[in-house]
């Protein structure tokens, strides 16, 4: 397995004079045993997937708890009305996060990324960039190698579920994901990455998993868009030359010592945090009389 | 774990967990018990049968039942699907000693009135590992190709299994043997790389010494055979 640590990727990179997303396609290829058709194919399914999950939702379903459904569809009217402070492609972003992430918990189809509670924020930050700029579809499926190959990373060292490592593994995964891939579909180079992805996980660190009642909802939704903004703003700063003081590997390992110290109540049991306020602890109690 | 399980699966919300791996448990518990089931006792433990409604667990249970995969647009609609398909299906709250917070127990019977209780767990990422059938401990995932091979406890039964799967070129990934008490019943899970292919499947079955087999093929991959990068 070549995807243990940020730097070994880098020397493969550097040892083959291959690109990021190959490294991780040749991995992929050796790990499932599969022709280099057959991989980016599958990779063409989760795109897919991923557009599907977006143009076929009106904004309009509400989960089963009735407490999320329709803010995407807000945040998308304000955009299109050219209010939004953030401006064209950020505001869009946020809506895309709000939309994709409401899906998830009105049981619609979508791509976990890496979690599904966090499904939200690399479509998010790809989908309207599609508008915005030129891209090719086998460029995305070059994003979304490096995206993947991130993850892996981010998940052999450190773990990316809120069980284990509180919000900052979910999300902050997805952040470090999509900052990566962004940077590697704007040419950027792996020293890029490579400080796009610890810039997006260090800001977002030591994040609660504080899930109200227990569902991926209150406030996962929000906190995707938080993870795309996080994205959209480390790649800007890794292209604009602005560096990450800490090393990317050693970034991650914290983040996964920081996960392992967060007391149980705030790693999705729904025990602290904003679960435990009175106001989480009532649409608990009212939820558990309706289900 | 690979790439597809960082960018995947692509599944219907909103828990992996709760939703994705319940679907492939109850998809799992079709599977061994090998036709149509009719009736269906769902029995929670842990987060699954505390925050398991609002995780559309209980639906994604019985979708998985009516055999749809994760990914199934129809999973929230399951309990009217099954109504349909004339699947009863009842749940309760089940207290389990050292088991899994996301574990279920299932007591399903089929058309015929085949019956299987399965044990098992969502373990994350909709990943699932099956601890017990038919009150036999065992561990699986469904991760690979699954033969699961009801045999008297007697000389040589595991050899000729093993000796058919050589010539069959057919590699053991992961097996284990399990028996009841001496020359008594005993189980045995094979994980295999390759497919086997049913008519071997039903050689097996007919071998001196076992008793029962069951096939568990691991979800297919889908066809790519037309896929052109160039056309990206």
């Amino acid at each position: 397995m070549s995807l243990d640590s940020m730097s070994q990727i880098f020397e493969t990179m550097e040892r083959k004079g291959i690109a990021f997303w190959e490294v991780v396609l040749a991995d992929d290829m050796e790990e499932r045993c599969a022709t280099r058709a057959e991989s980016i194919a599958k990779m063409l399914t989760v795109w897919r997937a991923m557009q599907d999950a977006a143009d076929s939702y009106t904004g309009r379903s509400r989960s089963v708890s009735g407490l999320v459904g329709g803010d995407g569809l807000k945040m998308r009217q304000y955009s299109i009305r050219g209010q939004a402070m953030s401006g064209g492609y950020v505001s869009e972003v946020i809506a895309e996060a709000l939309s994709m992430a409401e899906s998830n918990a009105c049981m619609r189809r979508i791509v976990a990324a890496p979690t599904a509670g966090a499904c939200g924020v690399l479509p998010a930050v790809l989908l309207p960039l599609c508008k915005y700029e030129d891209l090719t579809q086998h460029q995305i499926l070059e994003a979304l190698y490096v995206a993947s190959g991130i993850g892996a990373v981010i998940a052999y060292r450190s773990g990316i579920s809120g069980a284990a490592g509180g919000c900052q593994a979910e999300i902050g995964t997805a952040a470090a994901m999509a900052a990566g891939a962004l940077v590697a579909l704007r040419d950027g180079t792996k020293e890029q990455i490579g400080h796009a992805v610890a810039m997006a996980l260090k800001n977002l660190m030591g994040l609660a998993c504080d899930p109200v009642a227990g569902l991926v909802e209150v406030p996962c939704v929000k906190r995707n868009v938080i993870g795309a903004v996080d994205a959209v703003s480390a790649a800007d700063m890794a292209l604009a030359g602005v560096e990450s003081r800490i090393p990317v590997d050693e970034v991650i390992d914290a983040m996964g010592e920081v996960g392992r110290r967060l007391p149980v109540e705030l790693r999705e049991t729904a025990l602290g945090g904003l679960a435990a306020t009175p106001t989480g602890r009532e649409v608990k109690k009212r939820l558990n009389q309706i289900v | 774990m690979n790439i597809f399980d960082i960018l995947g699966p692509v599944m219907v919300g909103p828990s992996s967990s709760h939703t994705a791996g319940a679907a492939r448990i109850g998809s799992m518990a079709r599977t061994l018990l090998g036709e149509e089931p009719a009736e269906a006792k769902l029995h929670l433990y842990g987060s699954f049968a505390e925050s398991g409604p609002g995780h559309g667990t209980d639906r994604a249970l019985v979708a998985g039942l009516l055999g749809m995969k994760p990914d199934d647009l129809r999973i929230p609609n399951a309990f009217a699907e099954a109504e349909k398909a004339g699947l009863a299906y009842s749940f309760d709250v089940i207290d389990l000693r050292d088991a899994h917070p996301n574990t279920v127990v299932i007591d399903v019977t089929g058309r015929s009135g085949k019956t299987l209780q399965l044990q098992a767990a969502s373990v994350g990422g909709g990943r699932i590992r099956v601890d017990a059938i038919n009150g036999v401990e065992v561990n699986f995932t469904g991760e690979y190709n699954t033969l699961i091979i009801q045999n008297q406890d007697e000389n040589g039964v595991v050899a000729a299994v093993t000796t058919i799967l050589n010539q069959l070129r057919i590699n053991v990934a992961n097996m284990s043997l399990c028996r009841s008490k001496r020359g008594g019943k005993a189980l045995m899970v094979i994980e295999t790389d390759q497919h086997i292919k049913p008519h071997q499947v039903q050689f097996m079955a007919d071998l001196e010494g076992i008793l029962a087999v069951t096939y568990y093929d691991k979800e297919v991959e889908d066809d790519v055979s037309g896929f052109d990068e160039s056309n990206l």
